[in-house]
């Protein structure tokens, strides 16, 4: 059985004070090889636990996580991770960083270089493999993020917020680039996003949550990432349908803020 | 209440001190004002220059408009130079550079002694002032005529002399016969006069006490000039002081810091490491290094001597303390500073325990260690000289405290210079170590 099957997650944080809080209840995703799932929601709906625990760093309360037919224990580079930024290592120049993945396999060097070349190819750095990687822009040092976590040839790459840190114009590049990636390289893909526009234009799937507890509220299917592959994403944005979709969601999230706002000012 | 009465004693002592010291601070600040009006000015003249930085109109609180002015510093430090060789008289200055010097050469005085019956005669006394460690003998004078008669005296220069120059006269103090003028001026018991060459006081008893100027200058006891230390420089250099040459003396005093420093970065960074990757060595540890790191590594100096004397023993255990905890607590604070989000990316990345440890907690956490190891190494060589102080056998610390013993203030100031030069430039080369080794420093 191939693909990322989330079984039932819920996860109970226990607090110092007594009390717990539910940070997923009964969540449940059925991801098949190659899809991207972008993941939006609310602050505090649980996305970023939903991540670490996919990603091994945290377990579940209840559930169980799936892939490729076994189940998910702890961290493993079949699944790599995208961070939002401060995760290259600042004493590494960009090739090392690329290459520590396969440096810690053992990999022999004449083959790791040629990895490390083409990522570098691919996403654009060629001219800055020696450089240190604090002597990059914030949009080149999540090119590097990108390039260190694909070198690793993850089954699933999950994604936290990787774009949230950039400007607007590197955004839109870095987005042409994740869907690039992704088309080319065909692997499985969880986004989670704060960005509607962002979750709209990179997902071919789309779950919005809901917090307290975190749970699953709607989900689509989107063609909009299929389109995106390799034009212009300002196109896509004007598509009728796009618009549309995007004003429901934001309506839909809106409304969950306005609920936890309401629930915050009773308490 | 007896306690706080004496403090109140004290810190009125500081105070009027501070106070009698005013001027001079005044004046200090007012030589940098000028100093600066004058540097403006040439500066204005030099180069009038527009460059981004001068056509800021605002500068003062922009912290980056203010670096240290070059011309500022070497104008300092010329200036503690010039003072000193203008206060010690030194040959290295122009002579009206100097503050006014003692009275050096030949001066006379006349007094006057008038008898019971109301007779009054004059005698003239003949003073010579010489440098100290010349011997010189008081010249030769003819008694003259009168009940008084002359009388001469050789005084070392910076020194008193109390005279009974009514010892010769034919009617002394036995015959109730007083002085009772000097240089024409009354004089009484407890009184004094001014005089050409200084100053001639009265003790109770109505013996004179002939004190020749000593002008602003420093007696060489107190403050040798800076030739003066230069030469004692040269000095110890070549033939040595107590029984070690300079170069022994500050060897000795840096091979400790460096033993004793290497021993303590040795135990206290695998320590650190322990503490901050493990919660029972954490456990285990806290209550240990967090008491003793504020105690100051010059307290144990008197246990370190019970237990192992006053040999290199007991001085490396002492530095070996000094550095440890530092060390430790530099280690420590290395390794829980390293941001999750880089460990869970190297897990990630398939990356072992072991893995993590070389390739992301060990070079994550050297800034930090390296931040630890100049100041340790500022406290040891601190710690070393103190402990120098109090007893070796060789040793920067030990050469000016004996000197000090000696009133060898010459020795002492070229120590102290010595050992400054010394902690700047181990400070130096620790940040220039830190620039080569950790270039990654603040930009994680």
């Amino acid at each position: 059985m191939s693909g990322l099957q989330i079984d039932k997650l819920s996860m109970r944080f226990d607090l110092p004070n007594g009390s717990s809080v539910q940070a997923l209840k009964d969540v449940s995703i059925d991801l098949k090889a190659g899809e991207l799932l972008s993941v939006l929601g609310p602050s505090g709906c649980g996305k970023t636990t939903l991540l670490n625990i996919v990603a091994g760093f945290l377990a579940p309360t209840e559930g169980k996580i799936t892939l490729n037919g076994h189940t998910v224990k702890g961290p493993d580079a079949e699944r790599g991770m995208v961070f939002q930024q401060g995760a290259l290592f600042e004493w590494m120049s960009v090739r090392e960083n690329v290459g520590f993945g396969p440096s810690m396999k053992g990999m022999p060097k004449a083959e790791k270089a040629e990895i490390v070349d083409h990522l570098l190819d691919v996403v654009g750095l060629q001219d800055f493999k020696e450089k240190a990687v604090y002597e990059l822009s914030g949009g080149m040092q999540q090119r590097v993020a990108l390039a260190r976590c694909l070198a690793n040839e993850p089954d699933v790459i999950l994604m936290d917020e990787p774009l949230g840190a950039l400007d607007a114009l590197t955004r839109e590049k870095m987005q042409g680039l994740v869907l690039k990636l992704w088309k080319e390289t065909g692997k499985t893909i969880i986004l989670i996003t704060h960005s509607v526009e962002e979750a709209l234009l990179l997902g071919e799937r789309l779950i919005v949550m809901a917090p307290r507890p975190g749970r699953i509220h709607t989900e689509y299917r989107l063609p909009f990432a299929e389109m995106g592959v390799g034009q212009d994403l300002r196109e896509v944005k004007k598509h009728p349908k796009f618009a549309e979709t995007r004003e429901e969601i934001l309506a839909m999230i809106w409304d969950m803020e306005e609920e936890i706002m309401g629930r915050t000012e009773d308490a | 209440m007896d306690l706080f009465a004496d403090l109140w004693g004290e810190l009125w002592a500081v105070l009027t001190t501070l106070f009698a010291a005013a001027p001079y601070i005044i004046g200090y600040i007012l030589i940098i004002l000028l100093m600066m009006v004058i540097w403006s000015g040439i500066k204005r003249l030099l180069t009038p220059k527009h460059d981004y930085s001068s056509l800021k109109t605002v500068t003062f609180g922009d912290e980056s408009a203010v670096t240290s002015n070059t011309v500022a510093s070497i104008v300092s430090v010329v200036l503690i130079f010039v003072l000193w060789g203008a206060f010690t008289g030194s040959k290295l200055l122009p002579g009206f550079m100097h503050a006014p010097g003692p009275f050096l050469g030949d001066a006379s005085f006349d007094y006057t002694i008038t008898t019971p019956a109301g007779e009054s005669d004059t005698a003239t006394v003949s003073v010579v002032v010489h440098p100290t460690g010349e011997e010189v003998d008081a010249p030769d004078v003819a008694e003259g005529d009168g009940i008084a008669k002359n009388d001469a005296v050789a005084i070392p220069v910076y020194r008193s002399e109390l005279l009974r120059v009514d010892r010769n006269d034919e009617m002394g103090r036995d015959e109730e016969t007083f002085i009772t003028a000097v240089d024409g001026q009354e004089i009484a018991p407890g009184g004094s006069v001014d005089v050409a060459f200084g100053r001639v006081a009265m003790s109770d008893k109505g013996t004179l006490n002939i004190i020749p100027s000593t002008g602003m200058q420093m007696e060489p006891i107190w403050l040798p000039s800076p030739e003066a230390v230069w030469s004692r420089l040269g000095e110890i250099a070549t033939v040595g002081y107590r029984n070690s040459t300079l170069a022994e003396h500050l060897g000795y005093s840096l091979f400790r810091v460096i033993v004793g420093f290497v021993l303590g970065a040795l135990v206290g960074i695998p320590l650190g490491y322990a503490m901050g990757l493990s919660n029972w060595f954490r456990g285990w540890f806290d209550p240990i290094v967090e008491f003793m790191r504020p105690v100051p590594p010059l307290a144990l100096i008197p246990l370190v001597i019970i237990w192992a004397g006053i040999g290199e023993v007991g001085k490396i255990i002492l530095l070996f303390l000094a550095a440890l905890w530092i060390m430790a607590i530099a280690a420590r604070s290395g390794v829980s500073g390293v941001r999750i989000s880089k460990v869970h990316a190297a897990y990630s990345l398939g990356a072992s325990k072991w893995q993590i440890m070389r390739h992301v907690i060990i070079p994550n956490s050297l800034p930090e260690i390296f931040t630890g190891a100049r100041v340790a190494m500022g406290v040891c060589w601190g710690t070393v000289v103190a402990a120098e102080l109090v007893a070796a056998e060789k040793g920067a610390g030990m050469m000016i405290m004996v000197a000090s013993k000696f009133q060898s203030t010459d020795i002492v100031l070229m120590g102290i210079i010595l050992i400054g030069i010394i902690g700047f430039s181990i400070d130096m080369l620790m940040r220039q170590a830190e620039k080569w080794l950790v270039p990654w420093k603040g930009k994680g």
